[in-house]
């Protein structure tokens, strides 16, 4: 049994927020500083103990502060909302990017000079010794041509540290960093020198208690400097709230949790902690209702804890969740865009024996994101058969305020997949999300859920055009398109050149796993993912029990229409030749060239005429641009290319309950799925497929030319599993069906379903009823994954237009929720454009 | 009436009901304001009213017509079997499993098609899909009749109880429809529910809207009744059919003016009133 009722929001929650988001979040230098002081100390060292030694430096030192009203510390940097800089896994784009940081148009950060110049200062010490370099080293030739394609993007682990992972905070809760090191050390003791493992093993260890202790020291500084500001305090009120942190942070994260508060604030601490040691986001609390709950209910019992309190600690966390942050390069922050960490916090569902646990912290934390109204956490609630009725209602009641979450999984889909994967029934049920849609076994696995963006769209290019790609070769040569004369042919094409693409990934993505496990181990995180400490290992070199690698593919809607498009005009009807169907998309559907197309058009030309030994000067660029501008085809060509648009538009697409299209899109996205199950990765583990795009399908989608499927060249590709925007008119419930019937089982790295909403579409008890229907029903038919936005279009247009208004406007952007006004232009054009569903 | 006769087929020529036709102009799937769960609606066309309100002016005509839509001309109108329509209802039957929803037929007027309306509720009713028409029942009493078993709930709509005010502004008399209306209650084989367009400038007085609930409360077995605030969603539809706009003008009725609307329904009977369907 469970409460449901509302709980006031504390005046305190609103000051919180409001003083978070008083400022433009800003780069602080202070760890990039500590740990090139820290690396310059330990030359020669084992990389793990250099590890250690510098996350131990930049606890004792790294500038600590509790915010004013906060009931749970802990922060990383001195402005709120700031962030810290990682440059030991990439600073190249951050020096390029300094004096352009703070105007860009995607997740700008204020920089103050003196921080750039400190950094710029440290920078130097570690050209040659970053994680992206080794990658780079790593890379086969054909690979690295492919990124420069934009055939596929490993940017994020390139740049970054991996995060993507749940540990075990319910040990942390349980047994306190004082436990993790005893169990450290009687591993150590069982150790003898001759051991052919002693050597990496003791180090590790080693590392682990070193990183740990450094942990615990952290907190007392907290603890000393709550005990200081209490005792300046005249507020008798705020003066007893300093006293308790100063105790909390005395136990806590040290020994075991004793009351609800203090697993709050331990908590807090592993989670703020976890992203000091790396830049890897996608941190994730996951099933926090489930390892919370027994210090909230022994609390409760012993009349220690009224539920209002409890509820004020969540929210506090909830608030904290959104102080933490992360600057990108501006191409990823377009990717990434909305200053998502994407720490995912997964609530309801079963346990391991296949009960449901939905308990009051299940429906409290639902309350909390209603309260604090912010993006973080990315909320999800796990649907099963026997999910009770009232929490997926008070999940709707959320879903209504329009701020994108919570997320919806299917448990039905995702235990089996998992399951086919090797994790156990019982593991398997004790599944939650990493990042955006991503399942996994928590506090056992290293699933490299983000690990690349794969353009289905590119490889068909290649299919056009033998394999090259603007004068290079970069695909495989499978012939002349317009001599393929079956449709089976030129599917085969299609498959080879993905095929072929696929495996440039894995390599790429391989060579960047390498270079972490090398120069980027983490002791700390890895003393809490099982098995490290028996293996002796880091999480970096396969010390978890599941190790994954899973780069998403996205634009299946995109393909799947375009092929469908193919067999009907060419193959079936021969309404239209291939050649023609080539020259229409060269020619963008006789809607001429974009300047983008211009732009590499002319330095394709002038890069091959430099090849040549030809001279080229001002005159021979400005002669070839003018050239390119004016090519134009005859207008009776461009009425062909109009007409064949007008052909295709016709041609039934997917999203629309057709069965002939959906299952045909199925099949295209095992072009993706399939081939990804035989790779491996250097952790020992294999490689799964996901199908969803972060927000990539707007940036992607731009560095893609016009596709068989009717798009024009680069405009957004489909997002997710979602059919292309506006080709869904029967409706959500035709939607959701086309979208059921791709297989998600096989594509256990996660599946993404967007859906929007007007807000009367879930208006009343009534509304509450058929949307939460509507999720059952999709789910019914083995959908993984559902989100949605509820906002009118209105409302959106109104926010382009006075964004000062609408500063907490929050929608679901892909996996995630963002500030709508903190989105690109373009991506804020394409959530408009997505088709209103209900009316 | 004469332009629906090709469409009645006489009872003694025996034939399969699926294969009966009619004229729908729209189906909709996700309804989910016209009757219990996630419906989905055929919109059959034709209807003897002429509502100036109506936010479906193209369903009014029988006969297949053009009109213009963001500039482009579209085909109003396609003749369609009961089997055709009853696939396409099959489709959702996963939502309405989940919801308790199913077909509801809307228009224009069903009743103006009985025949492919019956046989399409019939041919639901056969499969375990729970019914709904949303009609004015402005048609011979015979013509529901043939409707009621295969009818699992009447979304009746009841527009002003004075004749002549009703007449001015739909272009009939309202006696026939409040006849049918307790004929149909009397009948108690379906679940009749009275809907009630809310429309500024002829029924949104308390006076008007207590009259008609006043009158709805008498039926037997009637428990509620919905009130439709006024919309202006089908004014563009009016210029691309070349007609004029009547209610040009005229705005929604604001919130505050239909919570007075309800609590003056509660005042004068017991019948539970919803706002919007």
């Amino acid at each position: 049994m469970f409460h449901t009722t509302d709980i006031p929001k504390s005046s305190r929650i609103t000051r919180l927020v409001d003083n978070l988001y008083a400022k433009m979040p800003e780069i602080e230098s202070a760890r990039a500083k500590l740990i090139t002081e820290s690396y310059q100390a330990t030359e020669g060292m084992p990389i793990i103990t250099r590890r250690a030694e510098a996350f131990a430096h930049i606890l004792r030192h790294i500038p600590i502060i509790i915010r004013d009203e906060e009931l749970i510390v802990g922060s990383s940097t001195l402005a709120p909302r700031g962030c810290q800089t990682f440059p030991e896994y990439s600073f190249q784009w951050l020096e390029d990017e300094l004096d352009t940081v703070e105007t860009r148009n995607a997740d700008p950060f204020y920089i103050a000079e003196e921080t750039k110049k400190e950094l710029r200062e440290v920078h130097k010490y570690w050209r040659g010794k970053t994680t992206s370099e080794l990658a780079t080293s790593y890379m086969a030739p054909e690979a690295i041509r492919a990124i420069d394609h934009n055939i596929f993007t490993p940017g994020n682990y390139f740049y970054n540290g991996v995060g993507h992972v749940t540990v075990k905070y319910e040990e942390v809760l349980a047994i306190g960093y004082e436990g993790i090191i005893a169990k450290a050390r009687a591993e150590l003791n069982k150790c003898q020198v001759g051991d052919g493992d002693y050597a990496r093993k003791s180090h590790f260890l080693n590392a682990v208690i070193l990183s740990c202790q450094a942990v615990i020291e952290y907190a007392q500084r907290y603890a000393m400097l709550a005990d200081e500001m209490a005792s300046q305090c005249s507020d008798p009120v705020r003066k007893q709230e300093l006293y308790v942190i100063a105790e909390n942070c005395r136990r806590v994260p040290a020994k075991g949790a004793s009351s609800f508060y203090e697993a709050c604030q331990s908590f807090w601490f592993v989670q703020q902690l976890l992203q000091v040691e790396s830049s890897g986001h996608s941190i994730s609390p996951g099933r926090f209702d489930q390892y919370m709950y027994p210090y909230y209910k022994k609390d409760m019992e012993n009349g220690n804890l009224s539920r209002e309190f409890a509820q004020e600690l969540l929210d506090c966390i909830w608030v904290k969740l959104n102080d933490l942050n992360k600057v990108r390069d501006a191409a990823s922050a377009e990717g990434f865009a909305g200053y998502s960490l994407f720490q995912n916090l997964i609530v309801g569902g079963q346990n391991k024996d296949g009960e449901d646990v939905t308990n009051d912290l299940s429906i409290m934390c639902i309350q909390a994101s209603m309260h604090v109204h912010l993006p973080m956490p990315s909320l999800s609630v796990r649907v099963w058969n026997g999910s009770p009725h009232e929490f997926l209602i008070k999940a709707a009641e959320l879903t209504r305020t329009g701020i994108g979450l919570p997320a919806y999984y299917n448990d039905e889909v995702i235990i089996p997949a998992l399951q086919n994967r090797g994790a156990t029934l019982e593991e398997a049920r004790g599944y939650n999300i990493i990042g955006c849609v991503e399942p996994q076994v928590p506090g056992k696995t290293d699933g490299w859920h983000d690990a690349a963006f794969f353009n289905m769209c590119r490889p068909l290019e290649l299919v056009f055009a033998n394999g090259e790609d603007r004068g290079e070769m970069v695909g495989l040569p499978t012939g002349d398109v317009t001599k393929m004369t079956t449709f089976h042919e030129f599917y085969d094409a299609y498959k080879k050149q993905m095929e072929y693409c696929i495996s440039l990934m894995v390599n790429a993505d391989n060579a960047i796993d390498v270079a972490h496990a090398e120069r980027c181990p983490l002791p700390f995180l890895s003393s809490m993912v099982d098995d490290c400490i028996g293996r002796g290992i880091s999480v970096q070199e396969g010390g978890a029990v599941y190790n994954f690698t899973g780069p998403q593919g996205f634009g299946v809607a995109n393909m799947a229409d375009s092929l469908y498009a193919i067999r009907k005009l060419v193959y079936e009807e021969k309404k239209v030749s291939m050649e023609e169907y080539k020259e229409a998309l060269i020619w963008n559907f006789g809607k001429g060239f974009d300047q983008q197309t211009i732009t590499e058009m002319t330095t394709d030309l002038l890069k091959k005429m430099q090849a040549e030994g030809k001279p080229v000067d001002e005159k021979t660029v400005s002669s070839i641009l003018n050239a390119v501008m004016n090519m134009k085809p005859t207008p009776e060509k461009k009425a062909r290319y109009e007409e064949i648009h007008n052909l295709i538009d016709e041609v039934p697409k997917f999203g629309n309950d057709i069965p002939d299209v959906d299952y045909f899109a199925r099949d295209v996205a095992y072009t993706y799925s399939r081939p990804m199950e035989k790779y491996k990765n250097p952790r020992g583990g294999q490689f799964q497929a996901g199908l969803y795009p972060v927000s990539a399908n707007v940036p992607l989608g731009g560095q893609t030319g016009a596709t068989p499927d009717g798009r024009y060249a680069h405009t957004p590709v489909a997002d997710g599993v979602s059919p292309s925007a506006g080709n869904d008119v029967n409706g959500p419930t035709a939607a959701a069906t086309s979208v059921s019937r791709l297989d998600h089982f096989i594509c256990s790295n996660g599946t993404l379903f967007n859906q929007k909403f007007h807000p009367s579409a879930l208006s009343g008890r009534e509304g509450l009823e058929k949307f939460v229907a509507l999720i059952r029903s999709y789910f019914d038919q083995k959908g993984m994954h559902m989100q949605f936005n509820v906002v009118s279009r209105e409302t959106l247009l109104d926010a382009q237009e006075h964004p000062e208004n609408y500063k907490h406007l929050v929608v679901r952007v892909a996996g995630y929720s963002a500030l709508f006004t903190t989105l690109s232009r373009s991506l804020q054009d394409d959530i408009i454009r997505r088709t209103e569903q209900g009316f | 009436m004469s332009a629906y006769a090709e469409y009645r087929v006489p009872e003694r020529k025996k034939m399969d009901y699926l294969d009966t036709k009619g004229r729908i102009f729209d189906v909709q799937r996700y309804s989910i304001h016209d009757g219990p769960g996630i419906r989905t609606i055929v919109f059959l066309k034709g209807c003897v009213l002429r509502c100036r309100w109506c936010c479906n002016p193209e369903s009014q005509e029988f006969r297949i017509q053009t009109m213009k839509v963001q500039g482009k001309d579209k085909i109003i109108g396609r003749d369609v079997t009961v089997r055709e329509m009853i696939e396409l209802v099959e489709k959702d039957r996963p939502y309405y499993y989940r919801s308790g929803g199913g077909l509801t037929l809307s228009g224009g007027e069903c009743l103006c098609q009985p025949e492919f309306s019956r046989d399409l509720l019939r041919a639901a009713k056969e499969r375990g899909i729970h019914t709904a028409i949303e009609s004015m029942a402005c048609a011979p009493y015979e013509h529901i009749e043939m409707l009621l078993p295969y009818l699992d709930m009447y979304l009746m709509d009841i527009k002003h109880t004075n004749p002549a005010k009703h007449k001015e502004f739909t272009g009939r008399s309202n006696e026939r429809m409040m006849e049918n209306a307790r004929k149909t209650a009397l009948s108690g084989k379906t679940d009749l529910i009275i809907r009630v367009p809310v429309i500024p400038t002829f029924n949104d007085t308390v006076e008007e809207i207590q009259g008609i609930a006043g009158f709805a409360s008498t039926l037997p077995g009637v428990k509620k009744i919905h009130l439709l605030p006024y919309h202006r969603l089908g004014q563009d539809k009016y210029d691309g059919l070349g007609r004029e706009y009547f209610l040009d003008g005229i705005l929604p009725p604001s919130n505050e003016k239909m919570e007075t609307l309800k609590k003056a329904v509660h005042a004068v009977c017991g019948l539970d009133c919803q706002i919007g369907g």
